[in-house]
């Protein structure tokens, strides 16, 4: 099992940006007055922010970056790692991260890689970096997280399109000896087919048929460069998969459930989330959302949501239940504790 | 797990677009005019919360009415 504890990580900063374009889902004409209020209401989701072409999911973490940088006051000199976590790269190569270590004008003995994932993303991210910090032979990281989902999906798919929004984040990390984190990692790829792009890659390169759209029930219209998503199975998958492995966690950090502060999930819809909280039992006033104004953010939801909901909470001491769940199929869940996360407004490019 | 009447009106008072009493045990619930995949989800949601019992997609598919969900539900509870 991927359950493991690590000492010596420790959040100094989250910050977050977003496009300032809106899109409303009250504005979505290609579905019924009454279908948009049951989206709404079940998915959570009233607005998302959408990035004008050209701008990557790497250029919004920069600028959440180069913010958390400044405001922390931090020396460039001394950020020895950069993880970029995220499903829309700049270029299948070079690795975006490493883009990012020149534009962020960061030293050339910084190790920079991308990890390739989306829902759980971040909570990979951070077990990544945590084990990398635990060695003590790195001072200061930067975990970018973020996708621009909406560059591969289509109103003609009501299936996706009022789901997701773009967002970057930057995350700074800290060694920090009196620290411990826990992480439970999992993964399932029998479901892959679940949440897809199928062409693009090298199992199937774009061809001549890629960019045929095919109506495949009403509403439902996409070529196989889009994302295609089955609501249905991750949804079982979710409700099912997240709550067993929080609790899992839970036994093992041998930490009581009550004496958390906040559970962040993954923004995935309002409904699918209730439901783990349910299952879970936990009161609603620790489960932030930020889904009404950004919706699904991809591995970017977590540290939106901590921004954007939790900014007047994070300067002193809490513990922090952290899970992601989605494409892959991918999961994962974390534990720890913060002294005093610096968190910037959410940046508006 | 519960009768199939207070099965049934759980239902009712988690869906806004279904007046009280539209659904009865034979109701062929797919082939309701009001519906919609959205409504799937909320009685996958139900069913996680109120029974601790995991319906996939492909198990509501198999079921024509409400029966046969709750009879679903029933043997797995």
């Amino acid at each position: 099992m991927a359950l493991f504890s690590v000492n010596g990580m420790r959040i100094k900063g989250i910050a977050a940006a977003v496009p300032k374009a809106m899109e409303s889902n009250r504005d979505y004409e290609r579905i019924s007055e009454a279908e948009r209020n049951l989206l709404i209401r079940t998915t959570g989701i009233t607005t998302r922010h959408i990035a004008s072409p050209g701008m990557t999911t790497a250029d919004f973490c920069q600028h959440a970056a180069e913010k958390l940088i400044e405001e922390l006051k931090w020396q460039k000199s001394e950020i020895d790692l950069v993880i970029f976590v995220s499903q829309s790269p700049d270029h299948f190569l070079p690795a975006s991260s490493i883009l990012l270590q020149h534009k962020l004008g960061l030293p050339k003995t910084t190790a920079a890689f991308d990890i390739s994932l989306g829902c759980s993303g971040y909570v990979y991210g951070l077990s990544v970096v945590s084990s990398l910090i635990s060695t003590g032979g790195f001072r200061k990281a930067l975990l970018m997280t973020g996708d621009i989902s909406s560059h591969s999906i289509t109103p003609e798919d009501k299936s996706t399109w009022p789901l997701f929004g773009d967002a970057g984040t930057a995350t700074a990390i800290e060694f920090d000896s009196g620290s411990k984190s826990f992480f439970n990692l999992q993964s399932d790829g029998s479901g892959a087919n679940a949440i897809i792009i199928p062409d693009g890659g090298l199992r199937n390169p774009i061809n001549e048929k890629t960019f045929i759209k095919e109506e495949v029930e009403k509403g439902i219209v996409r070529h196989r460069r889009n994302l295609w998503l089955n609501g249905l199975d991750v949804f079982n998958f979710s409700v099912r998969e997240a709550p067993s492995n929080i609790k899992t966690l839970m036994e093992f950090s041998n930490v009581n459930q009550e004496s958390i502060d906040f559970f962040v999930f993954h923004q995935a819809n309002l409904l699918m989330n209730e439901t783990i909280r349910k299952k879970l039992k936990v009161p609603s006033e620790k489960v932030p959302y930020s889904l009404a104004e950004f919706g699904n953010t991809s591995s970017a939801s977590i540290p939106l949501t901590i921004v954007s909901q939790l900014k007047s909470q994070t300067s002193t001491p809490k513990k922090w239940l952290f899970s992601g769940f989605g494409v892959g199929l991918s999961w994962a869940s974390a534990y720890l504790e913060t002294e005093n996360i610096l968190c910037p407004d959410v940046l508006y490019i | 797990m519960d009768d199939i009447s207070v099965f049934i009106r759980k239902i009712e008072s988690e869906i806004e677009e279904l007046t009280p009493g539209t659904l009865k045990p034979e109701t062929h619930y797919r082939e309701l005019p009001e519906w919609s995949s959205m409504h799937a989800l909320i009685l996958i949601a139900l069913s996680e919360t109120e029974y601790d019992v995991s319906l996939s997609g492909e198990d509501l598919r198999k079921c024509e009415t409400l029966r046969d969900v709750h009879t679903l539900i029933s043997t797995r509870t």
